[in-house]
């Protein structure tokens, strides 16, 4: 949480000594609000001093990373409750939970299969995040076992679930160095599990009953040399799941309580699968940070990871394209030129649309600032002279050997304007992009 | 800014404080909107349905009241629907091309609360039936099913304006909810429900401001806020939900900061939106790694409005019985 320059002042040796290099403690303590200066520069600081200012520049909700290597997934460090307010930055892992107690074949088919899931949507790909191994069985081989093979199949980022400390220990040594998140240490088990966590360097997913058991368990492996954590909801309903969400994001980020200051996992299982998904988006929207389900068709993996996708975007920049004419299929003379805005959403729904239609195409992407074609219009970043300018700046004229223009059929009121500027005929499309297709094959 | 509990937390040493539960206080509330009208209230339904009247955010009932859980509407049409895929036709197993038996297997088979009908059949494009022709189909059709009623136009402003009172009249006293209205064309539809005693869907195009303008311009023509009904125009999941997910969590903080005028619940069409995107609609044999297409379909209108009830819908208008069922499982969560 940030300090103001008073708040620095309060705790600054207030001597006006000027080794800092600045003539007062309170000129100093204003750069240091600003972080214009490091704090090292005070030779006189008191130890007690240094420790709140190191603390006050740590962000509010810790960066917990799960995994090695580039493809680990890194949660936390989320500055505010509500997406307007700036954005959600680090979006929440997605992963699927596997039991050991499966035949090892199938265990490495179905890990295969979900480290292969990928979707590309508006240009970005989107692929669940981590594996989770939960072990059933009785033996701590078997377990390790099944982690191994999960892991190596998948190329997931792993999440140990043990039922004691010999299966963690056990995974822990069969997935030496990849980083595995622990799930879960609770009151019961955090003699056992807490050195193994210290020793590994690995994060660990904490559950306390209460507000008060949570942050005990936390205090004490902090304690006991466990940094990396994550907050367990444990199996509630959703509306106390939601409220456990919500009191963790806010003590982390209203009162700074470092304590709770940690993202926070929830584990949804042993309901069908349109619950599971439909609990699931409830808590990409509020604050989870990673989510583990027992479900992996891949419907469900999809619809969730969009809604990710969503929820996690900058509200503030809209995804946007580069302006420019973009040649879809084996486009020559005589294929048709449609006019669209360069909103990501806008372009790619157009572009699905006009592939599937299977009718070789130009797209013009006019540089409406990232804004839809109504929204666009409306601000006036869409306008006959606007897309006059990019038809001839990007040389559109020389591509083809006809002069007819498709507009979206939302805009269909600029066409004699239009015509007029462009000195192109135009033609009114349809107003959704879903009507391309007919639309695209009637035209020829 | 609290310097001693800094210390406190990063020396370590003093015995734990007690960890306690931080609770907002909002000052606001949002305004309870009541549908349907029994007998003693001057209509004929066989229940009513109360939506809003939140004293916090949603699923948040620790800390403040929750009174109504969120309203799920079945959506019909007044003519067999043109453009719907046929999963979601087969859904309802061929009553769709009557729309007496549709409303029924609606509230009998499939348990609506509510039914929301579109005048589809009323748009010049499709075939203009007659405002004469929809008073009497929507006579019938209160007489078929007791639930409360929505009403939308068929989207065409000229027509909907002669269209719309006739049936806001065909069901006076019904308390049924009329839409919609917008920043330019708000009056007509105004008047008639304000005389006939139902409520209106105001319709802003995903902008804060022009809804709380609306709302404005509308309670000046003298219907009041607790009339109102907020549409705030969403996209489904992955076609622009954020943008009106934002706009709802905005308004909402703001309602329930103290602000009246933007203080009404929210109605989400959530089945309309989602039903012509193209994750709900493709064949799996164009898109073999997305899955089932059925299950895609249900997934992705159930995912949509799950999400719009973190960001504050009190009715989500939905198409596939089934997305409906789970959604209404959740919702009774909160």
């Amino acid at each position: 949480m940030a300090l103001s320059g008073l708040d620095i002042y309060k705790i600054l040796p207030k001597t006006n000594c000027k080794e800092c290099g600045f003539v007062t403690c309170l000129a100093f303590a204003m750069q240091l609000a600003k972080k214009g200066v490091e704090a090292g520069k005070c030779p006189y600081l008191s130890e007690e001093a240094g420790n709140i200012l190191a603390d006050a520049g740590r962000p509010p909700i810790n960066l917990v990373s799960i995994g090695s290597g580039e493809g680990c997934l890194k949660v936390g460090n989320e500055t505010v409750l509500f997406r307007h307010e700036e954005k959600f930055r680090n979006p929440c892992g997605i992963g699927f939970i596997i039991d050991d107690v499966l035949p090892e074949e199938q265990i490495k088919r179905t890990a295969s299969r979900l480290g292969g899931v990928s979707f590309e949507r508006v240009g970005q790909i989107l692929k669940p995040d981590v594996i989770a191994v939960r072990q059933s069985s009785n033996s701590a081989e078997k377990f390790a076992a099944a982690v191994k093979a999960a892991v190596d199949a998948s190329g997931l980022n792993p999440v140990l679930m043990p039922s004691d400390a010999s299966g963690l220990r056990a995974a822990l040594e069969a997935v030496k160095g990849a980083a595995p998140l622990i799930y879960r240490v609770t009151k019961d088990n955090i003699r056992e599990f807490m050195p193994l966590a210290a020793q590994a360097r690995v994060p660990a997913a904490v559950y306390g009953d209460t507000l008060e058991e949570q942050a005990e368990l936390v205090k004490e492996l902090n304690g006991g040399g466990v940094a990396q954590i994550l907050l367990d909801t444990g199996e509630q309903e959703p509306r106390e799941r939601i409220w456990r969400l919500t009191q963790w994001r806010r003590q982390a980020l209203k009162k700074n309580n470092r304590l709770l200051g940690y993202p926070a996992v929830t584990v949804l299982k042993g309901k069908d699968p349109y619950s599971v998904a439909v609990e699931a988006a409830g808590d990409i929207c509020k604050y989870a940070g990673l989510i583990l389900l027992e479900v992996s068709e891949a419907e469900e993996t999809l619809a969730l990871l969009t809604l990710r996708q969503n929820i996690y975007s900058d509200p503030q920049k809209p995804l946007q394209i580069e302006p420019k004419v973009y040649t879809i299929g084996n486009a020559g003379k005589e294929s048709p030129v449609l006019i669209t805005t360069n909103f990501s959403l806008t372009y790619f729904t157009v572009l699905g649309e006009v592939e599937s239609s299977k009718v070789p195409s130009y797209i013009v992407s006019v540089d409406t600032e990232g804004m839809s074609v109504l929204t666009a219009w409306a601000a006036e970043k869409f306008t006959p002279e606007k897309i006059t300018d990019s038809l001839q700046k990007f040389g559109v004229s020389g591509l083809v050997g006809h002069n007819r223009l498709i507009i979206p059929g939302y805009v269909a009121m600029m066409s004699g304007n239009l015509e007029e500027k462009s000195g192109w005929e135009v033609v009114v499309g349809p107003k959704e992009a879903s009507g391309l297709p007919a639309f695209l094959k009637n035209l020829s | 800014m609290k310097l001693m509990n800094n210390v406190t937390l990063i020396s370590g040493e003093t015995k734990m404080s007690r960890q306690e539960e931080m609770l907002e206080k909002w000052q606001g509330e949002v305004f309870t909107c009541v549908i349907g009208a029994k007998k003693d209230e001057g209509g004929t339904r066989g229940s009513v349905v109360k939506v809003g009247g939140e004293k916090t955010l949603p699923f948040l009932d620790k800390e403040g009241s929750l009174p109504n859980t969120a309203a799920v509407a079945l959506e019909i049409f007044d003519v067999p629907p043109a453009d719907w895929p046929e999963e979601l036709v087969a859904a309802y197993g061929g009553v769709t091309a009557n729309p007496l038996e549709w409303a029924d297997a609606c509230v009998r088979k499939f348990g609506a609360e509510l039914l929301c009908v579109k005048l589809a059949g009323a748009h010049p494009d499709a075939g203009g039936r007659s405002p004469e022709q929809e008073a009497a189909f929507l006579s019938k059709l209160a007489a078929a099913v007791n639930v409360p009623l929505i009403v939308r136009g068929c989207g065409d402003d000229v027509k909907d304006n002669t269209l719309l009172p006739l049936c806001s009249e065909a069901l006076k006293g019904e308390r049924c909810l009329f839409g919609s209205a917008s920043q330019d064309n708000y009056k007509t539809l105004t008047a008639a429900v304000t005389a006939d005693g139902h409520g209106i869907i105001a319709e802003s195009p995903i902008d804060l401001n022009i809804a709380k303008q609306l709302n404005i311009l509308i309670s000046d023509l003298g219907l009041p806020l607790e009339r109102i009904v907020m549409d705030p125009t969403i996209g489904a999941l992955g076609y622009g939900l954020e943008y009106a997910y934002s706009i709802m969590e905005r308004a909402r903080l703001a309602a329930l900061s103290g602000d009246r005028n933007v203080a009404c619940p929210f109605i989400c069409f959530t089945g309309q939106e989602t039903w012509k995107v193209k994750e709900a609609v493709a064949a799996r044999a164009d898109f073999p790694h997305w899955g089932d297409k059925e299950k895609r379909g249900i997934l992705w209108e159930a995912v949509t409005a799950s999400a719009l009830l973190q960001a504050g819908a009190d009715i989500l208008v939905m198409r596939h019985p089934k997305a409906a069922e789970e959604i209404k499982k959740y919702a009774c969560h909160r």
